[in-house]
């Protein structure tokens, strides 16, 4: 059974097109890495997918049922953009905010299991030394491996994250993509909207490069070689490279 | 006395076993107060008319920051105000409808439903619209107010002196029906909050992951907005509603200076309105001053030195605070975890 399921989804305001006649799966142990330029809908598509937002045609499935159905909520952990600027003053230290992800769980009392998955979460990703640190203190980086946190304490099995580092230092960066590989060999399924070509590229198996449509669907080395990224960002585009050290995170420039 | 007796409050009468519990307990907290305030600051709760007022504002203090933690930190601290001017147009109904019709209804019930309508009227609009919602917000406190007083002007006169109640509030004229009705909703809103804690507090941290882990948002966001109707009509008749938003954002704010988590932000929040009403009360008394006005102004004292304490010298402040934080929230986390 695919974790996602996407046949034949448009969707748009008025005469303006967001996503239109996209079909796409993403198969257990997977990581996708989702590509596009501005306004391309790569995150209206997540909301598809995740049932944050119904299509106007077509449908979208998450681990079989209706993406938009009531579900228990236990099999995503879904990172918004911008998330590490979530908190605002808001005074929520790590462990509480990892606890949410317990909470599609708990029916009546908080109970041994639920903190064991709580303080396993933030072993899993190095914070536990912050777990009494309100997250409004954190930097960028902190806060993504919290959030990370908050997915691994609600027993996820699918990790969707829209643009996750924006806003984080170079070294947090690094760091946190080595952390999705890892959990990505575990077995997590990981979905990755990310600006950064060079990045997806480095990190993901296959690669869906969207402009509306979908220009490209497939693993990571054809996408490289693909015209894809001509096709939906013009010949003139200059791909992002934060230096991961891979050969094709380099610059594109085409005559 | 107000002469009409709302029909919730007279229900909450005519249940004698609550009736004579509420009584038994005004009594044993009467008797508390007196020889509480003898020991300290003087016989000012030995006066029946303080007592009621002082188990109304303790009752205001625990409900206007719990439902208030929520609302300022969804960035929503304006539905307090508009929501309180929704409940002087329901108020203004109560009279109208009274002098005009001969149709005897409280004006603190017109003002409960005419509250919870425009709070579901408010949500609605900025499902809609899908804004912060401050226009709407600024359309409905203004059009609320607006209807109030032409309301108010259409009706015949003498209602003078109960419009100035309701909007500035009035601690001498709380009466034992009035604060049975505070009571119940009291009830009511901590028993709501303490069974929806945890979707309330995800839905308040992060509205999209909160969906996205299958937790009916909107459900919870009216109900949060109903709470802060009952909250406010409830405050109503001892703060005003000119003042009544001021007890769900002030200690909120005072609170989130110090804070060591959330749960601690929301024992602090109360212990701080608590202090507040409080010392706000005997001050009024004292002094002779207006009793909501008073309150506030105490605290927003808090709140400034919360915000000092905030920012003194790193060592200190970490010393203050894990003094504060031991007393009233550490130890709930260290329990819970």
């Amino acid at each position: 059974m695919s974790v996602v399921a996407l046949d034949g989804v448009s969707f748009g305001y008025a005469d303006h097109p967001v996503v239109e006649d996209v079909t796409l799966t993403v198969d257990p142990g997977e990581f996708v890495g989702l590509v596009g330029p501005n306004g391309s809908g790569k995150s209206t598509l997540v909301r598809i997918a995740l049932g944050l937002v119904r299509p106007d045609r077509g449908t979208a499935r998450l681990f079989g049922s209706p993406a938009h159905r009531d579900r228990d909520g236990t099999r995503v952990g879904y990172v918004a953009q911008q998330a590490t600027r979530q908190a605002g003053e808001m005074p929520v230290t790590v462990r509480e905010v990892v606890r949410m992800g317990r909470y599609p769980h708990v029916r009546w009392r908080f109970g041994e299991r639920d903190r064991r998955a709580v303080d396993a979460a933030l072993d899993r990703v190095g914070v536990t030394d912050l777990a009494d640190r309100q997250v409004r203190t954190l930097s960028g980086g902190q806060r993504q491996r919290v959030f990370i946190a908050r997915a691994l304490a609600s027993e996820a099995d699918l990790l969707v994250f829209d643009e996750p580092v924006v806003g984080v230092d170079t070294e947090s960066r690094t760091a946190f993509y080595d952390l999705l590989d890892a959990l990505n060999e575990e077995g997590l399924t990981v979905l990755l909207i990310d600006h950064d070509i060079g990045v997806v590229t480095a990190h993901a198996d296959r690669v869906v490069c969207l402009d509306c449509r979908v220009r490209f669907d497939g693993d990571t080395d054809a996408f490289a070689e693909s015209d894809a990224l001509d096709r939906s960002y013009g010949p003139a585009h200059r791909t992002l490279d934060h230096s991961h050290g891979h050969d094709h995170a380099a610059d594109h420039d085409h005559p | 006395m107000t002469s009409t007796v709302s029909p919730l409050a007279l229900l909450a009468l005519v249940l004698p076993p609550f009736e004579r519990a509420f009584d038994a307990f005004v009594g044993v907290f009467g008797d508390a107060a007196c020889a509480a305030g003898d020991a300290t600051v003087g016989s000012v709760f030995c006066e029946g008319y303080m007592q009621l007022a002082l188990l109304a504002g303790i009752g205001v203090g625990v409900v206007a920051p719990l439902v208030g933690t929520f609302l300022v930190h969804r960035r929503m601290a304006l539905v307090g105000d508009t929501l309180a001017h929704a409940a002087f147009a329901g108020v203004a109904v109560g009279l109208f409808l009274g002098s005009t019709l001969g149709v005897a209804v409280s004006p603190q019930v017109s003002a409960l439903v005419v509250a919870v309508v425009a709070a579901l009227g408010i949500e609605t609009l900025v499902e809609r619209t899908d804004t912060a919602g401050d226009v709407s917000m600024a359309i409905v406190l203004s059009g609320a107010f607006a209807l109030g007083t032409v309301l108010l002007s259409l009706g015949s006169g003498g209602l003078s002196v109960s419009v100035h109640q309701y909007l500035f509030g009035s601690l001498v004229l709380v009466d034992r029906a009035s604060v049975g009705l505070l009571t119940l909703l009291v009830g009511v809103v901590v028993g709501t909050v303490a069974l929806t804690y945890r979707p309330l507090v995800f839905v308040t941290f992060d509205e999209t992951a909160a969906r996205v882990a299958g937790i009916p948002v909107r459900r919870y966001e009216r109900l949060l907005a109903v709470l802060t109707a009952l909250v406010v009509v409830a405050a109503m008749q001892i703060l005003g509603v000119i003042l009544v938003a001021a007890m769900l954002v002030v200690p909120v704010a005072a609170a989130t200076q110090v804070a060591t988590s959330f749960r601690s932000s929301l024992w602090l929040s109360v212990a701080a309105a608590e202090l507040a009403v409080v010392a706000g009360l005997v001050l009024s008394y004292y002094a002779g001053t207006q009793g909501s006005g008073t309150v506030v102004l105490l605290a927003i004292g808090v709140f400034c030195l919360a915000a000092g304490a905030s920012r003194l010298p790193t060592g200190l402040a970490r010393r203050v605070r894990s003094a504060v934080g031991s007393r009233l929230g550490q130890r709930d986390d260290t329990r819970t975890r």
